[in-house]
């Protein structure tokens, strides 16, 4: 091993440095597409950057330093438009861009898969409708959706619940648990095919090794109008490695989410009785339940409270 | 039985990146490749599709994972649900050995999905050979750290790059994955003789070879992996297996990927230099 000089940069130095260059890399670049030149504390960037990049004999600290902060945004706009095309349509090209700036300026990834970038844009965008509006519903409906595309995609599939597990148990007492890979969702837009429409040219996410993102050219949307407004319900899963958009009815929706919830099969058809199922409802809720096993949305039984 | 622990892959061959649009290619053609490198991140997932390719690839061919996001220099403990997972597609895989990148993307829990380059410092070498310790430990493969492209330079550094990739190495007694590509984008950026790089590398310690193509710009190069590996590359590849030998090889081809067979025949063509260093060496 060689013999180590003495150490002139501390630990701390060492994390003070990375923390100084992972904000200046994660800054917003200006509308023009480049480094703001000004600090966060108004003090000319060339200054600051100067004090711990180096120039070349071709570039400035100052642009050496942009190259990173404008791949950072690049490749996470890049990610927004792969996740969200159905947003994107909505809204048209730069309100969207506007609407991931400021949700990756606030919401800066916390994970080490790009895949959870928008882990938290529905929760985002539920308290800023200005960034939609006047499309803020709808665009809300999208966003939930997409997120529960993402979900679908790639969340655990765990092992179907059998006849056999229920052996010896009083079924009106237990707790069924859904597929991770579930998600059910109360819309106010019909927006299923339009997605489905929209996402058919979508492939899967592939992180690459080492390379830059250049500034991709994404073909221009003219933002979609007049998607109807009625209340629907689906549940978005995965079935042989396919993500399907399944319309669910009420008392489907008002079942599945309360067995969601933890509530026991009991409880959960309790609160079937609000609403008058035609027919027999009994047979009603029993093929319900045989469609869905079928498609092996039970996963298990939660513990008994 | 091998030389030493990490460069004893030389049956591995010449491989290329397992990418999307190339899956119905090689699930329907079975197309003869020596390995397939994965990007690990693009697996890490808890079920689906991506899980169901990979274990069909798996049937038929070797695969290696390579990571992006695992920071072995950023500050802090390797995030343990990171590891659990890659552990988990470790054990899926059976990768021989495992690579992420020597430079830093996160800190204070927040991720620039980037790969940023190290101040080439003693306390950055030490810090970041723990990091590689602990997580080597922890998936209980050997792993190897690649060189990175990069940008920007600091002030602070106290040593060359390749000065401080050996420094790390052997502070974590790990593997290289040798980029050539990187080394060439690096040089022409930070204005230094690529060969010195190359003829520093502890050549024992190289367990694989990247090559790649990259995009020029007027004052700088970018790291792409869009284009075609360049002659001057190929030069410095040469020199490397001149170095340490026959290596596991592999060809990244990121963005505007062309069709399978021109990314496997641009691989393919490292074939000639593995060829010609065989020859030399029976001649002596």
């Amino acid at each position: 091993m060689k013999r180590s000089k003495p150490e002139r940069q501390t630990r701390r130095a060492l994390h003070q440095l990375q923390r100084l260059m992972a904000r200046a890399v994660m800054r917003p670049l200006t509308r023009r597409g480049r480094m703001q030149v000004k600090w966060i504390d108004g003090r000319p960037a060339e200054i600051v950057v100067s004090q711990f990049i180096k120039q070349n004999d071709r570039l400035t600290s100052f642009e050496r330093l942009e190259i990173y902060n404008r791949q950072y945004w690049f490749r996470l706009r890049d990610c927004f438009y792969d996740d969200y095309p159905g947003l994107r349509a909505v809204l048209g090209d730069k309100p969207f861009e506007q609407l991931a700036d400021e949700y990756l300026e606030k919401n800066p990834s916390q994970s080490y898969t790009l895949r959870n970038l928008g882990s938290r844009l529905v929760k985002f965008l539920a308290v800023n409708p200005r960034l939609t509006a006047p499309h803020s519903e709808l665009a809300l409906d999208l966003a939930r959706l997409e997120w529960a595309h993402i979900e679908a995609f790639d969340n655990a599939a765990e092992r179907q619940l059998k006849v056999g597990d229920l052996s010896g148990l009083d079924a009106a007492k237990i707790r069924l648990r859904l597929q991770p890979h579930l998600t059910l969702l109360k819309l106010e837009h019909v927006v299923a095919d339009f997605l489905i429409g929209i996402k058919k040219q979508a492939g899967l996410r592939n992180e690459a090794s080492n390379a830059m993102e250049q500034n991709r050219h994404h073909s221009r949307v003219r933002a979609v109008r007049g998607l109807k407004r009625r209340v629907n319900f689906l549940a978005v899963h995965r079935y042989q490695d396919g993500v399907y958009y399944k319309p669910l009815e009420p008392g489907q929706f008002v079942l599945l989410s309360a067995l969601q919830k933890g509530a026991t099969l009991e409880a959960a058809c309790a609160k079937l009785a609000r609403l008058k199922l035609a027919g027999d409802p009994g047979a009603t809720v029993r093929q319900w339940f045989a469609n869905w096993a079928a498609l092996g949305w039970f996963c298990g039984l939660k513990p008994s409270k | 039985m091998p030389a030493n622990p990490f460069n004893h892959f030389t049956d591995y061959g010449i491989g290329i990146g397992l990418r999307v649009p190339h899956y119905d290619h090689i699930l329907s053609e079975k197309p003869t490749v020596d390995w397939f490198e994965i990007i690990s991140e693009n697996f890490m997932c808890d079920g689906g599709r991506p899980l169901k390719i990979l274990d069909q690839i798996l049937e038929q061919y070797r695969v290696v994972q390579h990571g992006v996001s695992m920071y072995f220099g950023s500050p802090g403990k390797p995030d343990r649900e990171h590891l659990r997972k890659l552990k988990r597609l470790v054990r899926r895989t059976k990768t021989p050995w495992l690579s992420d990148h020597l430079c830093w993307g996160s800190v204070d829990g927040r991720y620039t999905h980037d790969l940023l380059p190290m101040p080439y410092t003693f306390a950055a070498a030490r810090v970041t050979a723990q990091k590689i310790r602990e997580v080597r430990d922890f998936l209980e493969v050997p792993v190897c750290v690649e060189n990175v492209s990069s940008y920007a330079e600091f002030h602070v550094s106290e040593m060359t790059e390749w000065e401080f990739l050996n420094e790390v190495v052997e502070r974590a007694d790990c593997g290289i994955l040798l980029d050539v590509n990187n080394i060439y984008v690096s040089s022409r950026n930070h204005s230094f003789n690529p060969f010195d790089y190359v003829n520093d590398v502890p050549a024992q310690r190289v367990a694989q070879i990247h090559i790649a193509g990259h995009s020029k710009f007027r004052k700088y190069i970018l790291d792409t992996h869009d284009h075609p590996v360049i002659d001057p590359v190929w030069k410095l590849y040469e020199r490397a297996i001149q170095r340490v030998g026959r290596t596991a090889t592999l060809l990244e081809w990121d963005d505007r990927i062309p069709s399978f067979n021109e990314v496997h025949g641009e691989a393919l063509k490292a074939n000639q230099f593995l060829q010609r260093l065989e020859n030399e060496t029976l001649k002596a």
